[in-house]
C-alpha cells in the first residue's frame, strides 16, 4: 500500500514538472513582450532591451525556467541593481501592474475559490448522489422521474442564468440573504456560510444532474449483482444492503468524476465567481488575461495543473482504499 | 437429538406458483410445485435453465420483489409460513434459519470486504450482542472448519485472493456461521473444477452430517445427485415430473424426461465409444407454455396414448409397486416399462 502511494505520487510530479515545462513555453509563443508591457507607452527599443537584461527576459529559455522553479521553491530577486525586487518564495513571479507578488494576489484569491468549491461539490456530491440512489430504489415511480427531471433542469441551464435568477430571488425579492460575498471563516464562520450559500445552491444545482444519474445507472446495475443477493440472503436489512453492499461497489466511477471535477473547479470556477463578483482564482485570472498581466495567468494556469493533478492523485489513493484488487496493480 | 421434527417436513412446499409480470406478457416459472424436506436430508431439485428450479428455492428464501413476483401457494419453514409473511419477518429467518449457498463464488462474495468481514456481518446480524472479537473468532473457527488452512490468517483475506473452491468454502462457512436449519445450495459446484467439485460434496455431506440441518441441492448434474442427495425431484418447465428416491429416479426412471437427462451423462463404466444422446430441442419458453405436457414437443413417445399429451397436463401420481416414487406422464406404466427396458436401461445403470 505504501509502495503504491510513493509511485503514484511521483508520477504525479513528474506531470507536474510536463505540465510546468509546456506552460512556461508556451507563453513564449503569445506574442506580446512583457518587456514592453512594463515599459509603458512611447517606448524606445533600448528601453525595452534594458528591461529584458534586467528581467533576465534575454537569458535562453531553459534559463528562464530555472529562475522560475527556482523563484517557486527557494524565492528570488527579479532585476538588477536598485530596481531589483526581491520575491520571497513560493516565487510566482511579479506583477508590474499592481506592482505586487504574483503569490500574495493568488494568495488572496485562491480561500475564495477553495471556499465556494468545497462547499458547493460537498453539496453537489451530496445532492446529486441522494438523487441517484432514491431513484433506483424507486425505479419507475414518480419519485425516481422527478428525481431525474430535477438533475435534468439543473444540467441544461447556465450558471449565469440560475445565480442570476436566484440571486434576484433571495436577495433583492426576498431579502432572505444578503449580496453573496467571501468572508474567511476563521473570522466569522457564520458570515462565511451566510455569504457563500447562493454560490454552493447554485453549483449544487448545475452539477449535481451527472451524480445523480451516474449514481443511479450504478446502483441498478450493483443491485443485480450476486453479492448483493447474498446480503440479502444473509438477512441483512435493505438500508445496509443498499449502502453498505450495492453502494460501495458502485461508488468507483463516481468518485472519478468527482475528483476531475474537484480539480478543473479548484483551477478557477471563473463564470461563477464571475457572476457572483467574488475575486476568486478563476475571476483573477480571467481579468489578468484581460489585461495581458502575464506573470498571473502563467501562476493561474500553473495552479490550475496542479490542482487537477493533485485530486488524480487522491483519486488513485481513494480507489486503492476502495477497491483492494486495485492494490495489485 | 431424535425429537418429534426428525420425522416431520422441515420444509414443505406445497402447490408453489411463481410468475412474473413481463413486457410480454406472464412467465410462469414455477407453475404448481410441491415437495418437503426433513431435517438431516437431502433433496437434489434437477431440471435444465428455466426449469424453475432456482426460482422455487429463491421464493423459499424469500427472495423475490415482491412487485414483480407473483407467489400463491404454500411454503413452510420450521412450521412458519414464508408466503405472504411481511418482509421483516422472513428477513430474519434468511441466514438464521434458513441460509443460502451461490454458484458462483467469486461474483457472490462482495469484492470490497474481507471475507472475515463478510463472514462476521453474517453473524452479528443475527446476534445483535455478539461483539467484533466474538464474532471474528466465530468466523475463524468456522474457516477452519470448512477446511481453509491458517483460517487465523486467512480471515482478512478478499475473495480475489481465494482460489475458486477456497471461496466457495469460504461461502459455505457464511451460510453455516449461523448454525441454519435449511441450506439451499445453488449449483454449488458448477463454476468449480471437477477435483474441487468432489471435495465441496464431500465437505457439504459433513457438514449436513454434523449440523443435522435440512439440505437442497439445486443443480443440472446428476453425477452430484447421485453422490449427495437422498431424494430427487425432476423439474420440467416450472412443474415436478418425477419424484422419489435417487434409487428410485436414477435406477428406476419413469418420465421420458429424466431418461433424456440419463443419457446425456458420460458414464465410467459404459462403452466409452457410446454417443452421448442430448435432448432434441430447447427448453420451453416460459411465457408460451406447450400445451398438454410442457416436454410433448421435445418427448418421443408423445401421442402413443392418444392426444392427451397435447390436451392434458399430466398429474404427479404414484408409481405402481414403488411406495415414495412418482411420476407425471401420459403413458402407460406398462408401456413406460417397456421403453425403458428395451432403450434406456444401460444408461441408468452407469451411475
Amino acid at each position: 500500500m505504501a509502495r503504491f502511494i510513493l509511485r503514484r505520487g511521483s508520477l504525479a510530479l513528474l506531470t507536474l514538472f510536463g505540465v510546468s515545462v509546456l506552460t512556461f513555453f508556451m507563453f513564449f509563443a503569445v506574442p506580446t513582450s512583457p518587456a514592453e508591457l512594463q515599459c509603458g507607452r512611447d517606448c524606445r527599443p533600448a528601453q525595452v532591451q534594458n528591461i529584458e537584461r534586467q528581467l533576465g527576459l534575454d537569458q535562453p529559455l531553459w534559463t528562464q525556467y530555472g529562475q522560475y522553479m527556482k523563484g517557486i521553491v527557494v524565492g528570488r530577486t527579479i532585476g538588477q541593481g536598485d530596481t531589483a525586487i526581491k520575491c520571497e518564495a513560493p516565487c510566482l513571479g511579479w506583477s508590474f501592474r499592481s506592482s505586487e507578488a504574483v503569490s500574495s494576489i493568488v494568495g488572496r484569491a485562491l480561500p475564495v475559490t477553495i471556499s465556494i468549491v468545497l462547499g458547493g461539490a460537498a453539496m453537489w456530491a451530496l445532492l446529486g448522489v441522494s438523487l441517484g440512489f432514491i431513484s433506483a430504489l424507486r425505479r419507475g415511480t414518480w419519485i425516481d422521474r422527478s428525481a431525474i427531471g430535477f438533475s435534468l433542469a439543473g444540467a441544461s441551464l447556465q450558471i449565469y442564468f440560475v445565480g442570476l435568477l436566484l440571486q434576484v430571488l433571495f436577495v433583492y425579492t426576498l431579502k432572505w440573504l444578503p449580496t453573496p460575498t467571501y468572508t474567511s471563516p476563521f473570522e466569522s464562520f457564520g458570515d462565511w456560510i451566510v455569504g457563500m450559500i447562493l454560490p454552493w445552491t447554485t453549483l449544487a444545482f448545475l452539477n449535481s444532474a451527472i451524480y445523480a444519474r451516474l449514481t443511479r445507472a450504478q446502483m441498478l446495475e450493483t443491485l443485480s449483482e450476486d453479492f448483493v443477493r447474498t446480503a440479502r440472503a444473509k438477512g441483512l436489512p435493505s438500508r445496509q444492503v443498499y449502502l453498505r453492499h450495492a453502494l460501495r461497489a458502485g461508488i468507483t466511477p463516481i468518485v472519478t468524476i468527482f475528483g476531475l471535477d474537484l480539480g478543473v473547479s479548484l483551477g478557477g470556477a471563473v463564470i461563477t465567481e464571475n457572476v457572483f463578483g467574488m475575486p476568486g482564482v478563476g475571476f483573477t485570472a480571467a481579468e489578468a488575461a484581460r489585461q495581458l498581466n502575464l506573470p498571473v495567468v502563467m501562476a493561474t494556469v500553473l495552479l490550475a495543473a496542479f490542482f487537477i493533478v493533485l485530486t488524480n492523485v487522491i483519486v488513485d489513493w481513494l480507489y486503492a482504499y476502495i477497491d483492494p484488487r486495485v492494490r495489485l496493480g | 437429538m431424535t425429537d418429534t421434527t426428525e420425522e416431520e417436513d422441515f420444509l414443505r412446499v406445497d402447490d408453489l406458483k411463481v410468475s412474473f409480470a413481463t413486457m410480454d406478457g406472464t412467465v410462469r416459472a414455477v407453475d404448481g410445485v410441491s415437495y418437503g424436506v426433513r431435517r438431516g436430508q437431502t433433496l437434489g431439485i434437477v431440471g435444465e435453465s428455466g426449469s424453475g428450479k432456482s426460482v422455487s428455492s429463491m421464493a423459499i428464501m424469500g427472495l423475490h420483489d415482491a412487485k414483480r413476483a407473483e407467489i400463491t401457494g404454500s411454503i413452510t419453514v420450521g412450521g412458519r409460513q414464508i408466503v405472504g409473511c411481511p418482509e421483516e419477518e422472513v428477513r430474519k429467518l434468511r441466514g438464521q434459519t434458513m441460509a443460502m449457498i451461490f454458484q458462483d463464488p467469486l461474483s457472490a462474495l462482495h469484492p470490497y470486504y474481507t471475507v472475515g468481514r463478510q463472514i462476521v456481518e453474517a453473524y452479528r446480524i443475527h446476534h445483535p450482542n455478539a461483539s467484533k472479537k466474538e464474532a471474528r473468532t466465530r468466523a475463524i473457527e468456522m474457516l477452519d472448519r470448512v477446511g481453509i488452512p491458517r483460517p487465523d490468517k486467512r480471515v482478512d483475506s478478499y475473495p480475489h485472493e481465494f482460489s475458486g473452491g477456497m471461496r466457495q468454502r469460504a461461502m459455505i462457512a457464511m451460510s453455516l456461521v449461523n448454525d441454519p436449519d435449511l441450506l439451499i445450495a445453488d449449483e454449488p459446484t458448477t463454476a468449480l473444477d471437477v477435483t474441487v467439485q468432489a471435495q465441496i460434496l464431500d465437505l457439504l455431506e459433513d457438514l449436513q452430517r454434523e449440523f443435522h440441518s435440512a439440505v437442497i441441492i439445486i443443480t443440472h448434474d446428476l453425477g452430484v445427485i447421485s453422490q449427495i442427495a437422498d431424494d430427487v425431484l425432476v423439474m420440467y418447465a416450472g412443474r415436478a415430473v418425477e419424484k422419489g428416491t435417487v434409487e428410485q429416479v436414477l435406477r428406476r426412471p419413469q418420465h421420458p424426461y429424466t431418461w433424456g437427462l440419463l443419457n446425456s451423462v458420460p458414464s465410467l463404466h459404459g462403452d466409452a465409444e457410446a454417443d452421448l444422446v442430448p435432448i432434441k430441442g430447447s427448453p420451453p419458453s416460459l411465457l408460451n407454455r406447450p400445451s398438454g405436457c410442457a416436454f410433448h414437443p421435445r418427448c418421443p413417445y408423445a401421442g402413443q396414448n392418444g392426444d392427451r399429451s397435447f390436451t392434458d397436463v399430466p398429474e404427479l401420481l404414484p408409481v405402481l409397486d414403488d411406495v415414495g416414487h412418482s411420476v407425471a406422464c401420459h403413458l402407460p406404466a406398462d408401456r413406460r416399462r417397456e421403453i425403458y427396458q428395451r432403450d434406456i436401461a444401460e444408461a441408468g445403470v452407469a451411475l
